[in-house]
C-alpha cells in the first residue's frame, strides 16, 4: 500500500516540552507557519506532546482531521520517534509515515534569541513535513527465530546468563577458552561485603551449569567464526585437543601426581606448580584433564607417556586433533570478561621485577583457604609471615598520561576486602592502604569500608604512591599524604598492586568475528550507554559482565540476567519483526557492478548470477534479514539502483529548498 | 498518412552528431520517405529568415545537437522551440554539456586570453579580441556573444526527450526516428536508451569489486575478458547509462561515460567518485594511513576530465567559481 500518490493529509504535532521548547520556541507561531503548507492539514500544540493527554490528543485529531501521515515537532527522535510511531499505529496510520522534527536539541536547546530560534524550528519542521509526503507505507519485517542460544565465556556472568536462558527452555551452548568454567570468581577467596567464599557460592552454580539439561558446555574451546544474523546465527566453535577422552575420563584423578612436569600453575596466579596434564583446580567442571601441549614432555620431546601407562581406562589420547562443531543459535552473549593489567607495566612498582610487589588476583590465593599457602599470608619470595602490608589502589587506573585513563570500579573495594581479611588473620599485622578516592558505590559498600577502617583499623592514606623498591628483605614504598602534604615511607613485607583491570585477550579478534564494536579501552560498546546497557550494536549479541566494563560480581550477575531476559524476549516469539528502514535493490536498475558487494558491513548483499539465453545477468540480491540499513551500499552504488527506503535523498532538494526559501 | 516534417540543427558541437545521423547509413531512405527535412545545416543551405518565417509548430521533430555556447545557439534554441512541436536533445552536447562544457572550468576572459593571446603560435601585438559589434566600411557588424558559461539545451528552452552519446550511436537513433514516426513514444522528458548502466550489457568477467591501486589506459595492457574496473582501469560503466552497444568496451578500451547519467541518479560524476571511493583499497583500508590514501587517489589525473568528462554542465557543480 502507497499513499503517495493520492495527495497527503499532513498533521503536525508541535510539543513546548513544558519550557524546554516553548521557552525559546514561539510553538504556537510555528504551528502556524507550518498549516500553510500545501498538504499540511493539520497543524497545533501541546504542553507534553509525549504524556498520556498529549498521545490521545494526536489520536483523536488523525481520526478527526483524517489525516494520513503525521510530523511531530519534538525532541531528538532517539528519544521518542518510537512512542510516537506506535501512537500513530494506535491510531490507524503506517508507522513509518510519522517523523520526527528535533525542535529542541537542534533548536531550542542550543540558542537563546527567541525569534530566531522560531524561524529555524519552521524551518526544520518544514524540511521534515516535506519528507514525509513522500514516505512510503513500510511494513516490519519477519525473520524466523532459531531458539538456541551461544554464551561466550564461563564466567560468572557467562554461566548465570547460560543458567537463566536454560531455565526459561532453551538450548544453550556455554563456550569457555579454559577447560573449567569458572572465571576469575573461582580464583577468588572471599567477596565482598558479604565475605561469602567465592567458591561455595559459584561451585554450586557450575555444577548446575554442567548438569543442566538445556545446557552444553563446550569447554577448552573458542569462537573460530560467526556468521548469519538476529535469529539466525552459524557459529563455529573450536574444540580444541585435550589430548585426554573426556567421554570416558571418570575424572579419577590417577594420572595427574605421576607426571614429571611442573610448571607455574595459572590458577593459583603462578603461586604453586601444576602437571602438564591438569585440572586447574580441584573443583574444575567439567573435572576432567587435559595435556598442555605446550610443556608435556611427550609432544616437546616424544618421550614419558606416564599418564598413558597409569589410566586404567585408556582415557590418554595422543592424537586427538581440535575439531570443529557448528551451532545455529538465534542469539549470543558474549561474556568474556576481564584480566588484570600486567604488573610489569607498573615498573616504578617494581611490579613483575619484585616477587613481594603482587596482584590483587595473587592476594586473593594467598587469603584462599584452597590456595598454596591454606589461607596463610605468606610473603612470595621466602614464604615467611607477612607483618606489613600496603597495598596501593588505582595501580594503573584513573592515569590518562600513562595507563589506563578509567576507574576499574572494583579495587576500592577489593583492597578495602583485602586489608580486612588480612587483619582477621594477622592481628597484629599492619595494612596501609595509598588510595586517590575510595568509592564505595553499591549496597552495604560503605558499611563494609567503615569496618574495614574502624573496627579492623586498617591505616588509609589519600596519596599517590611515586615509587616501590626492595631494601633488603623488604619492599619500601614512598608515597606522599596529599592531606598533609608529607611525605611517606613504609617499610614493609608485602605491596599488592590495585591493578587496573582491562578487557581479556583476544577481544579483538572476537570483536571482528562478532562484528560488535569496543569502547577507546577495548571493553565491548553497548548500543546505547543508559538505554540499552546490555545489548550490542549487532542485533542479536548482548553483552553480561566485565567484558563490558569494570564490575563485581553483583553487577555482572545482575547484567548477566538482564542479557537472558532479553535473549527469552527474543525467543518469546517465533519470528522476529525487524524496522523496515533498510536498503532496497531496484531490480530493474541494478546493473549487476558489483561495486556494493563487498562493502556491506554485515554481508547482506551478495551476486547473484542467472544464466538466460546463454546470456549471464550479475545483480546484487539483499539479505532483508542482515542488512542493518546502515547505507553504505546505496552511497556507492553509481546507478541510483541501492536505495534506503524512506531516506531522504528522493526528495532532498524540495527538503532543502523550504529550509532555503 | 502526411509526411512529418523535421528539423536538424547544431549548436556548439564538433558536427560529429551531424554526421552521426548518417550513421545509419541506407536507413536515411526509408526516413527520407516517411518526413520532409526542413532544415539540416550540415546537408542544406537554409537561412535564419526562413526558419523565422516558418509557422509555429510547424516543425514536428526537432533534432538539436550542440551545448549553448554563444547567444546565436541560444537564440535558435528559443527559436527552434517555438517552431517545433517536439525538441529532441540529440546527442551529449545538447543533453549534458559534453566536452565543450569543460571550458567552464574557466570563463570568457581565460579563454579568450588563452586563445588569442598565450597560444605559443599566436601573434596578437595589438591584443585583437573578438567584439559583438564593430563598423567596417559596408556597415555595422555583429557576431554572436560568447558566454562565460556553456549550458545544455534544457537550461534555456524546455526539452522534449534526450538522445544521449557522443555522438548518439545507430541502434538508438533508428530507434529514435522510428519511435518519433510512429508515434511510440514515452513520457515526456524521458531519455530514449535503456535506464541500466552499462555493466548490464558489458559481457567482460565481473568480480565483486575491490580495487588496488589505479592504472591509466596506457599503463597497463588490458585483459579483454576482465572488467576494467577489477584491472584498476577507471571504466565509467558503472556510472553510465547503457544503449551504446559497449562499443568502446568492444575495442578494449573503458566507457568514458557519454551515455550520461542513470535515471535514477541526480550527478554522475559524483557518484562514480563516491562509488570508487568506496571500493578502492577496501581490503587493506586499516594499513593505509593519509599520505598513501593521497597517493592513490593522486593517481587519478584529471578528476573532472575523467568523472566530468561529458556532464559538467548539468552536473549539480555545473563550472568552476572564478573570483
Ligand atoms: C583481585 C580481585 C578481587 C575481587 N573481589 C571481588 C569481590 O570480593 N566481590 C565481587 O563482587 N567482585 C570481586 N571481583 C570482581 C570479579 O572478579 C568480577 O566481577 C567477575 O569475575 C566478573 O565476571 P565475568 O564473568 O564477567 O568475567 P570473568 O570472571 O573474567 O570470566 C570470563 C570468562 O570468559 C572466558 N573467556 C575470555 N575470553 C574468552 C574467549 N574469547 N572465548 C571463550 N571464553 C573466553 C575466561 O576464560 C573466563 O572464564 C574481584 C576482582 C579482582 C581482580
Ligand atoms: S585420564 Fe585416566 S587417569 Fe587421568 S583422570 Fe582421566 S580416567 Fe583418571
Ligand atoms: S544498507 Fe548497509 S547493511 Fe544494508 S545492504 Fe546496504 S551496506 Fe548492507
Ligand atoms: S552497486 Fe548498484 S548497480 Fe552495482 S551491483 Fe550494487 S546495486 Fe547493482
Ligand atoms: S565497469 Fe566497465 S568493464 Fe566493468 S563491467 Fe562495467 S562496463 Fe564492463
Amino acid at each position: 500500500m502507497d499513499t503517495n500518490s493520492s495527495s497527503p493529509r499532513v498533521g503536525v504535532f508541535v510539543c513546548h516540552c513544558g519550557s524546554n521548547i516553548a521557552g525559546t520556541v514561539d510553538v504556537e507561531k510555528v504551528a502556524q507557519e507550518i498549516s500553510k503548507m500545501e498538504g499540511v492539514a493539520y497543524a497545533g500544540s501541546y504542553i507534553y506532546m509525549c504524556s498520556d493527554p498529549g498521545q490521545k490528543l494526536m489520536r483523536e485529531t488523525i481520526e478527526k482531521e483524517k489525516l494520513d501521515r503525521i510530523v511531530v515537532a519534538a525532541c531528538s527522535p532517539t528519544l521518542h520517534e518510537k512512542t510516537f510511531r506506535i501512537n500513530s499505529k494506535n491510531a490507524g496510520l503506517n508507522p513509518y509515515q510519522c517523523e520526527i522534527s528535533n525542535i529542541r536539541e537542534h533548536c531550542s536547546w542550543v540558542h537563546e534569541d527567541k525569534a530566531k530560534a522560531t524561524e529555524k524550528a519552521i524551518k526544520i519542521t518544514k524540511s521534515i513535513v516535506e519528507k514525509v509526503k513522500n514516505d512510503s507505507s513500510l511494513t516490519d519485517i519477519e525473520v524466523p527465530i532459531t531458539k538456541k542460544a551461544v554464551v561466550i565465556g564461563g564466567g560468572v556472568a557467562g554461566i548465570q546468563a547460560a543458567l537463566d536462558i536454560a531455565n526459561g527452555g532453551y538450548k544453550t551452548y556455554l563456550v569457555e577458552r579454559d577447560s573449567s568454567i569458572g572465571g576469575k570468581m573461582a580464583k577468588l577467596s572471599e567477596t565482598f561485603p558479604t565475605l561469602d567464599c567465592s567458591q561455595c557460592i559459584l561451585t554450586p552454580k557450575m555444577v548446575e551449569a554442567a548438569n543442566h539439561p538445556n545446557i552444553e558446555l563446550l569447554t577448552y574451546s573458542e569462537v573460530e567464526n560467526v556468521s548469519g544474523y538476529l535469529g539466525n546465527f552459524k557459529v563455529k566453535i573450536k574444540k580444541k585437543p585435550t589430548s585426554v577422552k573426556w567421554d570416558i575420563c571418570t575424572g579419577c584423578g590417577d594420572c595427574y601426581p605421576k607426571c614429571p612436569v611442573k610448571v607455574p600453575s595459572e590458577f593459583q596466579e603462578g603461586l604453586a606448580k601444576r602437571t602438564a596434564i591438569y585440572t586447574p583446580f580441584p573443583q574444575a567442571v567439567p573435572n576432567k584433564p587435559v595435556i598442555d601441549r605446550e610443556n608435556c614432555l611427550y609432544y616437546q620431546k616424544g618421550i614419558c607417556k606416564i599418564c598413558e601407562k597409569i589410566c586404567k581406562i585408556g582415557a590418554i589420547d595422543f592424537e586427538m586433533q581440535e575439531e570443529i562443531v557448528e551451532v545455529d543459535a538465534g542469539a549470543i552473549v558474549v561474556a568474556t570478561g576481564y584480566q588484570e593489567y600486567p604488573l610489569q607495566n607498573l615498573s616504578d612498582y617494581g611490579g613483575g621485577r619484585y616477587p613481594n610487589v603482587i596482584s590483587g588476583l595473587k592476594f586473593e590465593r594467598l587469603l584462599s583457604a584452597s590456595g598454596p599457602t591454606g589461607g596463610q599470608v605468606l610473603r612470595p619470595s621466602d614464604g615467611k609471615p607477612v607483618k606489613d602490608v600496603v597495598f596501593v589502589q588505582c595501580a594503573g587506573s584513573r592515569d590518562i598520561e600513562e595507563h589506563k585513563p578509567y576507574c576499574s570500579k572494583i579495587c576500592c573495594m577489593y583492597t578495602a576486602k583485602h586489608a580486612m581479611l588480612f587483619k582477621h588473620k594477622v592481628h597484629d599485622g599492619n595494612a596501609y592502604v595509598f588510595y586517590i578516592d575510595v568509592r564505595t558505590a553499591g549496597k552495604d559498600y560503605e558499611e563494609f569500608y567503615y569496618r574495614t577502617t574502624e573496627e579492623d583499623h586498617a591505616l588509609y592514606t589519600r596519596g599517590k604512591v611515586s615509587k616501590i623498591f626492595e631494601d633488603g628483605d623488604k619492599v619500601v614504598v614512598w608515597g606522599v599524604d596529599t592531606l598533609t602534604g608529607k611525605k611517606v615511607e613504609i617499610r614493609a613485607d608485602l605491596a599488592v598492586l590495585a591493578t587496573a583491570i582491562e578487557p581479556s585477550s583476544g577481544i579483538m579478534e572476537l570483536k571482528q568475528k562478532l562484528k560488535v564494536s569496543v569502547d577507546e579501552n577495548g571493553f565491548l560498546k553497548e548500543a546505547h550507554p543508559k538505554l540499552r546497557p546490555v545489548e550490542s550494536m549487532t542485533s542479536g549479541i548482548f553483552f553480561a559482565g566485565a567484558a563490558q566494563g569494570p564490575k563485581d560480581i553483583p553487577e555482572s550477575v545482575s547484567q548477566a540476567g538482564a542479557a537472558a531476559s532479553k535473549v527469552l524476549s527474543m525467543f518469546s516469539a517465533d519470528f522476529l519483526h525487524k524496522e523496515p528502514l533498510i536498503c532496497e535493490i531496484n531490480e530493474d536498475v541494478c546493473s549487476g557492478c558489483g561495486i556494493c558487494i563487498m562493502l556491506c558491513p554485515y554481508g547482506a548483499l551478495e551476486a547473484e548470477i542467472t544464466t538466460k539465453d546463454n546470456k549471464e545477468t550479475k545483480r546484487s540480491k539483499l539479505n532483508e534479514a542482515l542488512c542493518q540499513g546502515c547505507g553504505t551500499c546505496s552511497s556507492a552504488c553509481p546507478s541510483g539502483a541501492a536505495t534506503m527506503r524512506n531516506d531522504i535523498s528522493k526528495n532532498m532538494f524540495k527538503m532543502i529548498e523550504v529550509i532555503l526559501e | 498518412m502526411s509526411k512529418a516534417n523535421i528539423a536538424f540543427y547544431w549548436a556548439a558541437s564538433c558536427g560529429g552528431c551531424e554526421i552521426a545521423v548518417l550513421d545509419i547509413n541506407e536507413k536515411i531512405l526509408d526516413i527520407i520517405e516517411k518526413a520532409n527535412i526542413l532544415m539540416w545545416p550540415v546537408a542544406m543551405d537554409t537561412k535564419y529568415e526562413d526558419l523565422k518565417k516558418m509557422k509555429d509548430k510547424s516543425i514536428d521533430v526537432c533534432f538539436f545537437n550542440g551545448a549553448i555556447r554563444t547567444s546565436e545557439n541560444e537564440e535558435l534554441a528559443h527559436l527552434l522551440r517555438k517552431k517545433s512541436k517536439i525538441l529532441v536533445a540529440f546527442g551529449s552536447c545538447a543533453h549534458e554539456g559534453c566536452i565543450p562544457a569543460l571550458a567552464n572550468l574557466f570563463n570568457k576572459k581565460l579563454i579568450f586570453d588563452r586563445a588569442y593571446q598565450e597560444t605559443e603560435t599566436t601573434v596578437n601585438k595589438e591584443n585583437t579580441l573578438p567584439m559583438t559589434s564593430f563598423d567596417v566600411k559596408e556597415g555595422e557588424i555583429h557576431i554572436p556573444e560568447f558566454y562565460d558559461t556553456v549550458k545544455t539545451l534544457d537550461q534555456v528552452v524546455e526539452v522534449d526527450y534526450y538522445l544521449p552519446g557522443c555522438p548518439p550511436t545507430p541502434n538508438i537513433v533508428e530507434d529514435a526516428f522510428n519511435k518519433f514516426l510512429t508515434g511510440d513514444l514515452p513520457p515526456k522528458g524521458a531519455v530514449l536508451a535503456p535506464v541500466k548502466a552499462l555493466c548490464d550489457e558489458c559481457p567482460r568477467k565481473k568480480k565483486d569489486k575491490t580495487i588496488e591501486t589505479i592504472y591509466r589506459v596506457y599503463e597497463k595492457e588490458a585483459d579483454p575478458e576482465k572488467c576494467f574496473l577489477d584491472q584498476g582501469i577507471i571504466c565509467m560503466g558503472p556510472a553510465t547509462r547503457s544503449g551504446c552497444g559497449h562499443q568502446c568496451i568492444k575495442g578494449n578500451m573503458p566507457c568514458t561515460g557519454c551515455f550520461g547519467k542513470t535515471p535514477e541518479v541526480n550527478d554522475q560524476g559524483a557518484k562514480m567518485i563516491s562509488a570508487l571511493a568506496s571500493v578502492l583499497a577496501v581490503e587493506n583500508e586499516i594499513e593505509l594511513d593519509e599520505k598513501k590514501v593521497e597517493e592513490l587517489i593522486s593517481k587519478i589525473k584529471d578528476p573532472v576530465g575523467t568523472f566530468y568528462r561529458y556532464s559538467l554542465a548539468s552536473s549539480f557543480i555545473k563550472r568552476k567559481v572564478i573570483k
